[in-house]
């Protein structure tokens, strides 16, 4: 598959004796929308923290666009256009809601044009934008302590968007939403999506992984167990055993 | 309505400027050596909020920039006496090459190792100097300080204004920092590290450049030192008030902007002052600790941070100028 | 020059003053390495210890070593208290990077003021009738005021690592590092471990202070060279791990005994500060790891 715009081969990760990740090998092609299901420590945040530089992994290669991320730390991975939003909403706590999206702004997109690309001025009007998206508008002034744990989410998300993306990772980001807020947020990502962000879901809110995703990943205990359309994979008899069926 | 750097310096510099006059027209010897002591303090407090208050970095070996600083010019005098200015630039340079060596050995670990290092390099570095007799090793070195100087006349008030004039660059430079990209960058890295890199922000870099430039401006404070005390030994120029006070007064003033070390400063420093010369100054020290233990407890975001709630409420909401 | 009796008896020097760093090192190692606090003002509470055996020695004409273990629930309650004010002030708020530090960093200098404000800066000492003593082993000398702390050492580290594999308490303290949640699934209050687990971190403060009085006259700035020592035997032992503390202190203690016997006692500070700063930079792990 030629154009592929993630190419995961061989990853591993142990933590001391236990092998949290046992030579994962997956692709997303670009423009694709990938949803990444499976029970809790199964290892789908150590793969995201793997992809994103958080954590180095011991074995295998993550492949981005092309490049070789080896050796790369977080915020070189996020300059390249890969994003993502933390399964544990991690707001920046002294600034407001539009100043956490300021951030990716100045240092992600202003970065990767070499310094000035969006101008002082528009920078409040992007973060509006942003807010709007997630539908936080009118909370740009706000603190993220005044935020529920739901539009802490949002937040996050925004986040991730606001460093504009080639492919977006959501790490459990609709945990807690109300069933009208999960649909508001699967629309949002799907219309990301036609924008051309790829998106990788990683969700345990299977109506929202089935409406989403064009094709289904599961992760059971390190390994992958399934990789395909989301009707095959969800009848597939060992996901039913090890995942569906508990 | 934002107010550009050079408008503060401008107006930092000629307050600045009234002060020394004010103080000229008293007269009065004291008012310099205690106002260069207070203002001193404003330095190193500032300094270290670039790094401690603004990214969360807490450095503890104040004593050990500071030092430098002395002893580039105390090596200096016994070589080739240069003029003021010119050790404030060198004492700069050095200040901001150690910061940025200790700085790339320990930030990529845990701030709480940044910190252990910080006091292990201020060991360190005065067991080096104790072991350096050209400057005096133990025994101290005596530099002499000259009585006048042109133009200004009385040396004291010519260290006064040298220090007032530091001031004026420090709280200018942080303050630029505080409310430029950089500070926001900054900020991040002091909130969560992990979600600014994730954010694009390259965190080692930042805490570098935060680390030269606090060591850069505590190596200038300690240019002048010697020639303000005459006599500098190691015990003195490392000593322990320098890593606390520079702790302590961001600390109780407020450490998310370049105000708190500066109303830490000038409270402490002057509470200080008085309670040196009337009471003692090992009391002195105690008070200095146990306010900073009581403000982090009670008072976590210092005065400002006391203050701002009620500024809010006034202005409405205030917006973060770029 | 590197004669043989030299060589041997700096080595043995730094055994036996390892040994005692270790007593001395192994509450920071519960503290930082298992609690994941970083009390930097561990040695100003050794050094409370130390003066609280001068005192009782001095008045009463106790053992230091007794005194050292009379004091230890009074140390024990102490560290109970500084946890319970640690927890509510930073950790609970999740300030402790930043504010903890300051926190600690008041109470080590506060300590080292009121010591200097109550007994001066000079030095203080025990007596005991075994301080002055020694004996000879061969070509081995073998001072007891070396020995007897470093003994003492050694059985305390003992009885603290059977505690911590042994009992249920020890196990959930060893647990509250790796896995809150499944402690508290065990019905055990993390934050009450974690509190036992610091007043038992200043408890070692006590019998560590007792020893060191015996070892070394002691001044209130003393508890300050031991910061660059005690955490450069953690960093150098792997953090929460008693026998590495105990091998990492014995390192340092043969290079610190080297120093002062080849090089002289002036440049002992800058050898654990710098050994610190070398391990930061290049093996932050330590050297046996977790």
């Amino acid at each position: 598959m030629a154009a592929d715009l993630l190419q995961v081969q061989g990853l591993g990760k142990r933590f001391g004796g236990f092998v949290a990740l046992d030579g994962i090998d997956f692709s997303v092609a670009q423009g694709e929308r990938v949803g990444l299901i499976g029970p809790n420590g199964s290892g789908k945040s150590t793969l995201v923290n793997c992809l994103c530089g958080t954590l180095v992994n011991e074995t295998g290669s993550v492949h981005f666009d092309g490049r070789d991320l080896r050796g790369l730390i977080a915020h070189e991975r996020t300059r390249l256009g890969l994003a993502r939003s933390f399964q544990l909403p991690r707001p920046f706590a002294s600034m407001t809601v539009a100043d956490n999206l300021r951030v990716p702004i100045l240092y992600t997109v202003n970065a990767r044009h070499g310094g000035k690309h969006v101008a002082a001025g528009e920078i409040a009007d992007r973060c509006g934008e942003l807010l709007s998206l997630v539908g936080l508008a009118g909370r740009a002034h706000d603190y993220p302590r005044d935020l529920t744990q739901v539009d802490m989410r949002k937040l996050e998300l925004a986040r991730a968007m606001a460093s504009e993306p080639k492919l977006l990772i959501a790490d459990e980001a609709m945990a807690g939403l109300s069933h009208s807020e999960v649909t508001d947020i699967v629309a949002l990502l799907i219309r990301l999506n036609e924008r051309g962000i790829t998106v990788v879901l990683i969700e345990h809110i299977m109506r929202a992984v089935m409406s989403f995703s064009q094709r289904l990943v599961v992760l059971v205990s390190g390994r992958k167990i399934a990789d395909g359309s989301p009707q095959d994979v969800i009848r597939d008899a060992e996901v039913e055993r090890a995942y569906l069926g508990q | 309505m934002t107010v550009r750097w050079w408008t503060f310096l401008v107006v930092a510099a000629a307050v600045a400027a009234l002060t020394f006059l004010g103080a000229r027209a008293v007269d009065n010897d004291y008012l310099f050596f205690a106002g260069y002591t207070v203002l001193q303090f404003v330095v190193l407090a500032t300094a270290w909020n670039i790094l401690g208050g603004y990214c969360g970095y807490v450095n503890f070996g104040t004593a050990a920039f500071f030092a430098i600083g002395a002893y580039t010019t105390v090596f200096f005098h016994k070589t080739y006496p240069l003029p003021i200015p010119v050790l404030l630039v060198l004492a700069a340079v050095i200040g901001a090459l150690v910061g940025l060596g200790t700085g790339y050995l320990t930030l990529r670990l845990r701030g709480a190792f940044f910190s252990i290092a910080t006091l292990a390099l201020a060991v360190v570095l005065q067991t080096l100097v104790v072991n350096w007799n050209y400057v005096g090793g133990s025994r101290g070195a005596y530099v002499i300080r000259p009585n006048e100087i042109a133009v200004i006349g009385s040396y004291i008030q010519y260290l006064f204004l040298i220090m007032l004039g530091l001031t004026v660059v420090s709280l200018t430079v942080a303050r630029a920092v505080e409310r430029s990209w950089l500070g926001y960058g900054f900020a991040t890295i002091r909130d969560d590290e992990l979600a600014a890199e994730a954010s694009g922000v390259p965190t080692l870099k930042l805490k570098l450049i935060a680390t030269a430039v606090s060591g850069a401006i505590m190596g200038m404070a300690g240019a002048p030192f010697p020639y303000y005390i005459g006599y500098l030994e190691p015990a003195s120029a490392f000593g322990l008030p320098y890593a606390v006070n520079s702790i302590a007064m961001p600390m109780i003033g407020g450490t998310t902007t370049w105000v708190g070390p500066l109303i830490g400063a000038l409270l402490l420093g002057t509470l200080q002052q008085v309670a040196t010369v009337t009471i003692s100054s090992a009391v002195n020290l105690l008070l200095v600790g146990l306010l900073l233990v009581g403000f982090v407890i009670i008072a976590p975001n210092g005065i400002v941070g006391l203050v701002q709630p009620w500024l809010r409420r006034s202005k409405g909401k205030k917006p973060h100028g770029g | 020059m590197f004669s043989a009796d030299l060589l041997v008896n700096a080595l043995v020097a730094g055994l036996l003053l390892g040994g005692f760093y270790a007593a001395v090192t192994v509450g920071v190692s519960v503290s930082f390495g298992i609690l994941d606090i970083v009390n930097i003002a561990h040695p100003a509470f050794v050094i409370l210890g130390s003066y609280i055996a001068y005192i009782a020695n001095a008045q009463f004409g106790l053992d230091p070593v007794l005194v050292g273990i009379l004091a230890l629930p009074a140390f024990y309650i102490l560290g109970g208290a500084t946890y319970q004010i640690y927890y509510m002030s930073f950790e609970k708020r999740g300030q402790e990077a930043l504010r903890g530090l300051a926190f600690f960093f008041g109470l080590l200098f506060i300590t080292e003021v009121g010591l200097i404000l109550v007994f001066g800066v000079d030095y203080r000492y025990v007596s005991a009738p075994y301080i002055d003593q020694s004996f000879s082993l061969g070509i081995i000398h073998l001072p007891m005021r070396m020995l007897v702390p470093c003994l003492f050492s050694l059985l305390m580290l003992i009885c603290l690592q059977l505690y911590l594999t042994r009992t249920f308490i020890g196990r959930a303290i060893m647990a509250v590092a790796q896995d809150q949640l499944a402690l508290r699934l065990m019905a055990a209050d993390p934050i009450r471990i974690k509190r036992i687990a610091f007043a038992i971190s200043i408890a070692t403060a006590s019998l560590a202070g007792a020893f060191l009085i015996i070892i070394q006259p002691v001044e209130p700035s003393v508890g300050r060279e031991y910061i660059g020592r005690v955490f450069a035997i953690c960093v150098l032992g792997g953090l929460g791990s008693l026998p590495g503390t105990l091998i990492g202190a014995m390192l340092l203690g043969i290079v610190e005994s080297f120093t002062a016997t080849f090089y002289g006692p002036s440049w002992a500070p800058a050898v654990s500060f710098g050994l610190l700063l070398l391990t930061l930079a290049f093996r932050p792990a330590g050297l046996l790891g977790r």
